[in-house]
């Protein structure tokens, strides 16, 4: 039983990191006040790159890199079309989301001919489990061992990143001036450039900051968890990422926590599937795999309550009124 | 000029035409989306073309689509231009099959994966659940625990079929033997999430599989990369999947779509070639499995007469093998 709970929280941690990061790098450019709904698209951009980088050059840091570049990319995109030329920030997000579906499509065939996959990639071209220190030795220890070797250690330094950034985030957000102006700018922009800060510049460094944390989720798709990029395989993560963020009440550590939720539920939909349940029996495909959004919407509706955007979200800036 | 010369000009012109374009009736095929060289069910039916092209010296014409929506436009086409017979691959050009064999009634079709009820189509469609019995076979006895896994993909009638032919040939070595079976999920994005897979994949090793065949497509590359990481044994289909991690996958039951094409385009060669369904299963050589360099040592000189003795029996119809898309609920 105890085993059986260590295995389920391990497989929750790999699951909930690709969340975990998709959602911090939104909680960056939401609190803001630049909505992203193209999380999705930028952590799929990033997963090709990543992919497509580390089979060509045998390098996973390399890869990372890619993924990063192409992230910053998409999200600079975002960035003129809402911060500079005022756009609509769910058009663009949306736009986003397509362009990366079919481009990675398309240039994955174009350049390596398989369907859109990119080479599975192996050895150096992909980040490996990091066993901590003392692992083995502590591995018959009762309990502590079990938690240390099995769901502490053994995990891909994709992962320690990810949750490290979590503290970082809240560091940033809550303990530097940068983060003060950053989540000023989201609620009143307006006196943020009566102190004569520049809520552009401002708001495109949000921007950047999503585009890396994205950058390395889709690194973490193509050359940490799986060896290789698929086509479409973020597969509704970016989303479930957005949802886990307006859950948090665009929180850090909440977030880290509605994250790991949805990495537990998913983790237990996963074994749960096909197992005798005691006093229910064998428990059908479709209600296990419905079980998250059932509780998310049970969650949302009777326990979280409100959650409130930050006020600017979703809004240009415009300086003056002519 | 007189009416009549002109009349006989365009008679004579389109006697030509005629001719030259039965002279010219190359066999035409349409790949599915994805493109020629998927490495998977695309490139099986390149293969098969080629294999004609090769052993007949003619030539044939070939056609890519990027959408769905663009198979009934190249289908009209070729139909226009007189190719004979004209291959659709993948059970998404059905309705443009049937559409343009509305509209072109003297053109022969043929589409693979699917079945179209039309007199002018030939459907050819596969009994993978008798190669999925050989994998069970195989994979129970390759197993040293005693249990082994199955990750399908979308859990759709055809899915299900090939779990109930991978029970069975496990059974058929010993009833001891468990079936672990998950499948990723119930809609199309469930045959794309390697990570999903990997993370099946995981779960099953966790509860005592020590081999695992993957029914997911791309989602089946996460169970195939997930086995060898652990150091366990999987089995491929469709193409062979041998090759993507040597010495970690037990075997490939490949779905021969080449064959397939190229039956179809020497069928009318030969002036043989009719209408209606064909069922390809072992027998016919439509379902295979493969044994190579990367897989030999795997398969030791007992598995391997075993499945050569289950391949004769269900060829020879000694061992039935269940369809529960036909003969309903899967016994085991």
């Amino acid at each position: 039983m105890f085993d059986t709970l260590i295995l389920i929280l391990d497989s929750t941690v790999r699951l909930s990191t690709p969340l975990l990061l998709a959602a911090l790098a939104g909680l960056y450019s939401e609190r803001s006040g630049v909505f992203d709904i193209g999380l999705e698209g930028k952590m799929l951009g990033a997963a090709f790159a990543a992919g497509a980088a580390a089979a060509v050059t045998g390098s996973a840091w390399i890869g990372l890199g890619a993924g990063i570049a192409v992230s910053i990319a998409l999200a600079l995109v975002h960035g003129f079309a809402c911060i500079t030329n005022r756009g609509n920030q769910i058009v663009s997000g949306v736009a986003i989301n397509f362009l990366a579906i079919g481009l990675t499509a398309l240039l994955g065939q174009d350049w390596f001919r398989q369907g859109g996959r990119t080479p599975p990639v192996t050895g150096d071209a992909r980040f490996e489990t990091l066993v901590l220190p003392f692992a083995d030795a502590l591995r018959e220890v009762p309990v502590i061992g079990g938690i240390y070797s099995e769901l502490l250690s053994g995990h891909n330094i994709l992962v320690y990143i990810a949750f490290l950034a979590v503290p970082f985030t809240w560091w940033v957000l809550f303990r530097t001036r940068f983060g003060l102006r950053l989540r000023a700018v989201g609620e009143n922009p307006a006196a943020v450039d009566t102190a004569g800060i520049s809520v552009t510049w401002l708001r495109y460094r949000a921007v950047i900051c999503t585009g890396i944390l994205c950058g390395i989720a889709g690194a973490y798709l193509s050359v940490a968890q799986s060896a290789g990029f698929i086509k479409d395989m973020t597969a509704g993560k970016g989303f479930i990422a957005l949802a886990a963020l307006i859950f948090a009440k665009w929180k850090p550590v909440p977030v880290m926590f509605a994250c790991l939720l949805f990495g537990f539920l998913d983790a237990v939909a996963i074994r749960l599937q096909g197992q005798q349940v005691p006093g229910i029996g064998e428990v059908p495909v479709q209600a296990i795999q419905a079980l998250p959004y059932i509780l998310t919407v049970v969650l949302l509706a009777g326990f979280i309550g409100r959650a409130v955007p930050p006020k600017a979200g979703g809004t240009a800036y415009v300086k003056e009124r002519s | 000029m007189t009416l009549l010369t002109w009349k006989s000009c365009i008679g004579g012109a389109a006697m030509l035409l005629a001719a030259s374009g039965g002279l010219l009736a190359e066999p035409a095929l349409v790949y599915s989306v994805g493109g020629k060289f998927d490495g998977s069910f695309n490139e099986a039916a390149y293969r098969g073309a080629e294999r004609y092209a090769s052993e007949t010296g003619d030539s044939y014409r070939d056609f890519e689509i990027a959408r769905d929506a663009e198979s009934l436009q190249a289908l009209r086409n070729f139909a226009r231009r007189g190719a004979d017979p004209i291959v659709a691959i993948g059970f998404n050009q059905a309705s443009a099959v049937s559409g343009a064999a509305a509209d072109f009634p003297n053109a022969n079709f043929a589409i693979v994966d699917m079945v179209v009820d039309a007199p002018n189509v030939r459907s050819v469609v596969f009994r993978e659940h008798e190669g999925a019995y050989i994998a069970g076979l195989l994979a129970a006895m390759a197993s040293k625990t005693g249990t082994i896994g199955f990750v399908g993909g979308m859990d759709i009638p055809i899915i299900r079929r090939f779990l109930c032919g991978y029970r069975e040939g496990a059974a058929s070595v010993s009833a001891d033997v468990r079936v672990i079976f998950n499948m990723a999920g119930d809609t199309p994005a469930a045959f794309a999430d390697p990570a999903r897979g990997a993370e099946l994949a995981r779960s099953q090793i966790a509860r005592g599989a020590d081999v695992i065949i993957q029914a997911a497509g791309g989602t089946g590359i996460g169970v195939l990369q997930a086995v060898a990481d652990a150091g366990k044994l999987g089995i491929g289909t469709d193409s062979n999947q041998n090759g993507l991690h040597p010495g970690r996958v037990l075997t490939s039951i490949r779905k021969r779509i080449d064959t397939a094409v190229f039956n179809n385009f020497m069928d009318v060669r030969d002036g043989r070639w009719t209408p209606g369904v064909q069922e390809l299963g072992l027998k016919e050589g439509g379902m295979d499995w493969v044994l190579d360099a990367d897989n030999r040592a795997l398969v030791t000189p007992a598995m391997e007469a075993a499945a050569r003795d289950a391949q004769a029996g269900i060829a020879d119809g000694r061992i039935s093998v269940h369809d529960t898309m036909r003969d309903g609920e899967c016994p085991l």
